[in-house]
């Protein structure tokens, strides 16, 4: 459909500021927060209600038109990239909390509303909402429900998945579909376990019913530096193996170390190879016998220095460093690719060494972030855009990673999704009958392919031709054969 | 179990092929459960494929065969001080793990731990048509393709034959300490609220004749300290009487009436529904043992104005469907999810609704 045509529909049941085609008006939406990767839409629809975007879906569904909706764009891996042919739709004015029920502790949000918002509004109550990315203070509600988002405290407290009781969901066709409920299960398939992590691929989120959960009487941090990465990985699994779940556990390496204390004076030991920070929540009885327990456990690891945070404004201090290691990487390289996959802990030591080979191999400097509880590992690959064929080479790059993630069991991505990024190591993770039923699944809701169309599953087809093989459970032919 | 699997694929193939159903069977433990299915159906019993496949205690992760006795995945994990948080109900001792899954069923724990599909991370099954499709894995963290995995939990069986399972496990608490206080019913779901809005370390709550029962679990520190919040007499065998919740043989579900299961909204007032109530889940679980043939729409009703549903959990000679029904736009993507996965539609057919 012609743009001029397409403006004029939409026009009918939504305001002129609320259809942008101008192209500087386009802009702003070419791209989330992988700005690698970049298309102008045809079209961005601005609703502010439900019934808007009924219409709007409506008339794309008539119309043919592709959709891909919009969060706050902070996305990392390409979920929210505009069609050229279509209509980006952006939530972003839809913010309102519309009720919060503190006695049975739910929120109920509008998509666009940002997830510390959430918190903000329910802290009067003594409570949050628990998932807690590094992108709080912007991402939305409904961009972490297609991503099934996850933050530090995801071991104890759960993800986005865990943490959701009932989306309204609108199909490309316009229908309502309440998913979920107030109660604590539904009747039928768990559609809401599906809708979570489906980035934007199966239907359109007007409104999600969040779980909020009480504030902790007292939280405590340990931080421990280890001269050796193996012996920081042994620490974790001694800690988990002790029968404690801390509420956050992240690790940096020894250069993501130097970049942050260059850049913020945390106090981390600049001779440590891996610094671990521990947290313990909950009652101040508990939270102080758990932080000894932990403390003493560092200490058998072999860590060569532990500090605990005896005031609050200490323990922020200790985190202010692991939350600034993604703008701390902005300031030492031009640019940096941050990469997303998900291993048993076990092989943390293993991985972490085949990066730095790959980082040697391919002359790119290479931060390890990992929130080390749940084994999700963060490289951020430092490069410049602006040096020819860098850009090429780091996503070469990020892609070995992703496939030594699969190698050692785990997965291409913990939490920032597939989107149009990882789109080549699905070939890789899943075989052919595991990429026919996701495709099955998505026609199960929108067969014609019109919700965001070429993001998250390939094609059969692609996988062909990229003739990448597919490890199947983490076994692979000459699987002793090093491949670092 | 090589030769086991290729006996599945072999029965699910020729099903697929002749278009005959299957009734899937692990332990016949909760075959009282969901809508009957005909006897004339064949069963592919699923027990020959058990056994544990890995299990890492430091990992969190255990990975087992479908057919695998429920109380072997238990009893190895107690023995590492692990378990499945979900504390899910065995109703015999032959339970399987598959079953486990399929009912999607949580125990008392569920309201302050998480439900079955909380802690699904991976599943490998067999479609109908006898695809061997693995989705998920053995990590924490994974959101790669849709998560077909937690899908499986709670589907009975229809969408497919569920070969291997892996779940996240997690430490038992240090403490358990059962409180008992004497309330009535409106008093009881108002305080199970309240106190679950505040920082206490209670893992269970229930509510029947006059007295709430809660359990406290966690560091002894923290349990001491939220007893003496809280007050109550200390219950001498706690363990035992959850149990007898969890299993249901507590007296309360010894009568020969109907039972009926009631997920709500946890703040809803007492249900003006006739027959007895017992109420677990901080206010969000019913149970209505209620002999009224002519109730069936009312209950429906209610359970949908409180916010949730209505299941007819145990039918004791009631012919009624087990199933609260859905709303069309919600049976569409049903039957489409159904054709997609089991498109000769042999797995268990009418197992969950009548209508695939
Ligand atoms: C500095 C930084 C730190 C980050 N840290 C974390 C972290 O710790 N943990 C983590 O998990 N992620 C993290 N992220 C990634 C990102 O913030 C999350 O993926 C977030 O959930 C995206 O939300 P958004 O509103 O920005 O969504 P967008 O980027 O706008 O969209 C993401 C996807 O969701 C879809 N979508 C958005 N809204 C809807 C809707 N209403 N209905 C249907 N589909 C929708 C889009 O189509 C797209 O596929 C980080 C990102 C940045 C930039
Ligand atoms: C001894 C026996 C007696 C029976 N009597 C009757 C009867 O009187 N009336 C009647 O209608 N049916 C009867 N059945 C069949 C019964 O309805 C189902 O076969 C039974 O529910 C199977 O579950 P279960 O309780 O054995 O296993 P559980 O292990 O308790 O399973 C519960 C649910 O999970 C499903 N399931 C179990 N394992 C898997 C798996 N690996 N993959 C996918 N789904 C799985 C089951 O089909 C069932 O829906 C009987 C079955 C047996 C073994």
């Amino acid at each position: 459909m012609s743009v001029h045509k397409l403006v004029n529909r939409l026009r009918a049941f939504l305001p002129v500021e609320a259809v942008l085609y101008e192209p500087e008006d386009l802009r702003p939406y070419e791209c989330d927060g992988l700005s690698a990767y970049r298309q102008m839409p045809l079209v961005v629809a601005l609703p502010r209600t439900e019934e808007q975007i009924v219409s709007i879906l409506k008339l794309c569904y008539e119309t043919q038109t592709p959709v891909v909706a919009r969060g706050a764009g902070t996305g990392l891996s390409g979920g929210a990239l505009p069609h050229a042919q279509g209509v980006l739709l952006s939530l972003g004015k839809m913010k309102q909390i519309i009720a919060i029920d503190p006695l049975a502790r739910t929120a109920r949000v509008q998509p666009g509303v940002r997830n510390l918002a959430i918190s903000e509004a329910a802290k009067p109550y003594g409570l949050y909402y628990a998932p807690d990315p590094s992108s709080q203070i912007a991402c939305s509600i409904g961009g972490n429900v297609a991503e099934n988002s996850g933050g530090v405290h995801c071991l104890k407290y759960g993800l986005t998945v865990h943490n959701i009781m009932k989306l309204r969901v609108l199909t490309i066709a316009g229908a309502l579909l309440e998913i979920g409920g107030e109660s604590l299960d539904s009747a039928g398939f768990d559609l809401l376990a599906l809708m979570t992590g489906s980035e934007g691929m199966l239907g359109i989120v007007t409104e999600v019913t969040v779980k909020l959960i009480p504030i902790p009487e007292k939280a405590q941090l340990v931080m421990a530096a280890f001269d050796d990465v193996q012996k920081a990985g042994n620490a974790v699994a001694n800690v988990i193996g002790a029968g404690i779940i801390p509420a956050g556990m992240e690790m940096m390496d020894k250069i993501t170390i130097h970049a942050v204390e260059e850049f913020l004076h945390a106090g981390y030991d600049l001779n440590a190879e891996a610094i671990l920070l521990c947290e313990s929540d909950g009652a101040a009885e508990e939270v102080a016998d758990e932080i000894a327990r932990i403390h003493a456990i560092m200490q058998q690891s072999g860590a060569i220095n532990i500090s605990t945070s005896q005031t609050e404004a200490e323990r922020l201090s200790f985190w202010a460093g692991r939350k600034a290691a993604f703008p701390a990487a902005g300031r030492v390289s031009p640019d940096y690719y941050c990469m997303d996959g998900t291993i048993p802990r076990k092989h943390l030591a293993d991985v972490l060494q085949g990066i730095e080979h790959l980082s040697r191999q391919y002359g790119l400097r290479c931060m390890n972030v990992f929130h080390a509880g749940d084994g999700n590992l963060h490289p951020l690959i430092l490069y410049d855009a602006n040096q020819p064929g860098e850009l090429e080479k780091t996503e070469e790059f990020g892609g070995k990673i992703l496939e030594m993630c699969i190698r050692a069991g785990g997965t291409i991505t913990g939490e920032h999704g597939v989107g149009m990024e990882k789109i080549n190591q699905m070939c890789t993770q899943f075989g052919t009958g595991e990429l026919e039923m996701f495709h099955a699944v998505k026609a199960a809701f929108d067969p014609q392919g019109l919700l965001n169309p070429g993001k998250a599953v390939p094609t059969l087809h692609r996988c062909a031709e990229l003739g990448a093989m597919h490890v199947h459970r983490g076994e692979e032919k000459f699987a002793d054969l090093p491949r670092f | 179990m090589q030769i086991i699997l290729d006996q599945f694929k072999a029965t699910v193939a020729k099903a697929y092929a002749q278009k005959t159903p299957l009734r899937i069977g692990g332990g016949g433990t909760k075959h009282f459960y969901g809508n009957a299915v005909p006897q004339t159906h064949v069963l592919l019993d699923t027990r020959p494929y058990h056994g544990i496949v890995a299990y890492e205690p430091t990992e969190l992760v255990i990975t087992a065969r479908a057919g695998t006795q429920l109380a072997d995945v238990q009893a190895l994990l107690d023995r590492h001080g692990q378990m499945l948080a979900f504390e899910p109900p065995f109703f015999g001792e032959s339970a399987t793990l598959g079953g486990c899954i399929a009912a999607g069923l949580s125990g008392p724990r569920r309201a302050a731990a998480g439900a079955v599909r909380d802690f699904v991370l991976g599943v490998r099954l067999l479609s109908g048509k006898a695809e061997d499709l693995s989705f998920g894995g053995q990590v924490m963290k994974n959101v790669a393709g849709y998560d077909v995995s937690r899908l499986m939990a709670g589907a009975m069986g229809t969408l497919g034959l569920l070969l291997e399972i892996s779940l996240k496990v997690l430490p038992k608490p240090p403490v358990e300490l059962t409180l008992r206080m004497a309330m009535d019913q409106a008093s009881a779901i108002e305080a199970m609220n309240r106190w679950a809005g505040r920082p206490l370390p209670i893992s269970a709550t229930c509510f029947t004749d006059g007295m709430l029962t809660i359990r406290l679990s966690g560091a002894e520190s923290a349990v001491e300290a939220a007893h003496a919040k809280l007050g109550g007499e200390e219950l001498d065998d706690g363990a035992a009487f959850w149990q007898s919740i969890r299993e249901q043989t507590h007296d309360f579900f010894q009568s020969p009436q109907p039972l009926w299961r009631l997920a709500v909204k946890s703040v809803y007032a007492p249900m003006s529904l006739p027959g007895n109530a017992l109420i677990e889940w901080q206010g969000g679980l019913r149970w209505l043992s209620c002999d009224d043939p002519e109730a069936v729409e009312r209950i429906r009703k209610s359970a949908k104005e409180a916010g949730g549903h209505a299941t007819l959990f145990r039918r004791n000679g009631l012919a009624a469907a087990a199933f609260h029904p859905l709303d069309d736009g919600m049976m569409r993507i049903h039957r489409a999810l159904k054709e997609k996965f089991d498109p000769a539609g042999i797995l268990n057919p009418g197992r969950l609704y009548p209508e695939f």
